[in-house]
């Protein structure tokens, strides 16, 4: 005779698990894991443990004040954030920027690319479990932050690209100061090649993880290195040139596989890039005024504006609708983030548990950019 | 641009597969207090039709504060998901046919009116 279980084999053997939000890997911010034994059956990211109402705050504040809180939604990347906003707010003012602030705003732009995406490289070494890559990372960081220094006069909230310009005029010392450390940084990119990108281990634990198909990133609305990986070539610098990138030679390096690793090194090649572009700005920036006399509380016409462009991560954009008064009506913040977390539970589809956090920080997400 | 909330539907659909907007950038709501009206802007790109990398187009629908409901354009655009499921929280705004309008970022207990609306007052001011 035998006894019928009542142990449901399909039912049972599902287990939910919460990764993060406390995760000290996946930042701030939790995605809720189904597993099959070693398998992801489904995932649900979970945002907002670090939602902040930066878009509620900004119709408090006047086109000023708004400067140094929208930073913070990305310290890392603190210049590119502010830089779509500048923009959107120049438009509506209908006002031209000297052509030095146009320089020096791509400059810093750049230069915070690069301290960008040296963060996420070193993040996602450690997390493949490559730790000397994440000690030259956040070390050689730190030139390119001395750098953004002598410009912007922060180390990590520059609050240098602003309405009408820039901030400050950079002291004559900067240049010399960047030119050296575009020199000595790209004998070093040669080195993060060879010792990460071309070791076998790292190949391993990233290639064909994670696999994002061309046609898939467009659809779910993928930006930035995730779409360019997957083969995709938009770049906004290129597709849309503001600042002083139509004056700048440099390529947008674009990827076929879409895998963890693709995603990576597309991250390293734009590195090469960026530092082209700043060389090449520091030699041709003209000289000149580096801001508009705006006054403490300018008034804005009343109008709508949709401003785009490519931050580290991707496509940052605003929505600002203005009322003719010394504040915003509304202003909607786009990051990339978003755009990307979008992306999170489509690669995940059928992952290995410990590829996770190689698929998630080969994203480059970063929890308080969606949040905002 | 500015479509019926009747028509969104199908005028978006004509932008996806008759122009090529294949890539959606996000979604913005405005509250228009003074007019009694909710704006739900969407803004797409395309990235498929070579020339077009450098256009954005914005698709806007208005609806009575009363009875925000507009339909869901997730089947058209999935990229749209979380950005109407924010804008679903933040304006009370209903997405029909939307496949799940929990909370994105508020807390799932969040007790008060939807805060990006002019009537909602932030504490402390």
């Amino acid at each position: 005779m035998t006894v019928e279980s009542e142990y449901n084999p399909d039912a049972d053997r599902i287990m939910a698990v919460s990764l993060g939000p406390q995760h000290p890997g996946a930042g701030h911010f939790r995605i809720k894991l189904w597993l099959d034994g070693d398998y992801l059956v489904r995932s649900e990211p979970d945002p907002g443990y670090v939602h902040r109402g930066e878009e509620k705050m900004g119709e408090y504040r006047n086109y000023i004040q708004n400067v140094p809180h929208l930073e913070r939604p990305v310290i890392l990347d603190s210049s590119n954030i502010l830089l779509p906003y500048s923009l959107g707010v120049d438009e509506l003012m209908n006002s031209t920027v000297p052509p030095r602030a146009q320089y020096l705003r791509t400059i810093m732009s750049e230069a915070n690319r690069i301290i960008s995406h040296m963060y996420f490289l070193g993040i996602l070494g450690i997390f493949v479990g490559h730790s000397t890559i994440i000690e030259w990372m956040m070390g050689d960081r730190d030139y390119w932050i001395d750098f953004a220094e002598r410009i912007g006069g922060a180390r990590v909230t520059f609050a240098y690209i602003i309405p009408g310009g820039v901030r400050n005029d950079m002291p004559g010392f900067a240049v010399e100061k960047g030119l050296k450390t575009c020199d000595w940084f790209d004998k070093r990119l040669d080195e993060y090649d060879k010792i990460f990108f071309k070791n076998p281990l790292f190949l391993q634990r990233t290639e064909g993880v994670g696999i994002l198909r061309a046609e898939d990133a467009v659809k779910l609305g993928a930006t930035g290195t995730v779409l360019r990986a997957s083969g995709v070539k938009h770049d906004l610098r290129r597709d849309e040139p503001y600042c002083a990138y139509d004056d700048l030679e440099f390529e947008v390096p674009t990827l076929q596989t879409g895998d963890s690793w693709a995603r990576a090194y597309v991250a390293y090649l734009e590195m090469r890039e960026s530092v082209k572009i700043i060389r090449q700005a520091l030699k041709k920036i003209p000289p000149g005024p580096v801001r508009l006399k705006l006054g403490p509380q300018p008034r804005v016409p009343a109008g709508e504006v949709f401003a785009r462009t490519e931050a580290a991560r991707g496509e940052m954009s605003y929505h600002i609708v203005s009322d003719g008064t010394p504040r915003p009506y509304r202003l909607k913040i786009s990051t990339p983030s978003l755009k990307n977390l979008r992306v999170l539970p489509h690669i995940l589809r059928n992952a290995h548990v410990a590829d996770i956090p190689v698929i998630y920080w080969s994203e480059n997400l970063w929890p308080v950019e969606f949040d905002r | 641009m500015t479509v019926p909330v009747g028509a969104i539907k199908e005028v978006s659909m004509f932008l996806r597969d008759g122009l090529g907007f294949d890539h959606l950038k996000t979604v913005s709501g405005v509250d228009w207090i003074a007019k009694n009206e909710f704006e739900v802007v969407y803004f797409v790109g395309s990235l498929s039709k070579p020339g077009m990398e450098d256009f954005v187009i914005s698709l806007a629908e208005r609806v009575p504060r009363d009875d925000p409901v507009v339909p869901s354009l997730v089947d058209v655009w999935v990229a749209a998901d979380y950005n109407e499921r924010e804008t679903h929280e933040m304006f009370g705004i209903n997405f029909q046919g939307h496949p799940n309008q929990s909370h994105l970022f508020l807390p799932e207990d969040w007790n008060d009116l939807p805060p990006l609306r002019k009537d909602y007052v932030s504490p402390g001011r």
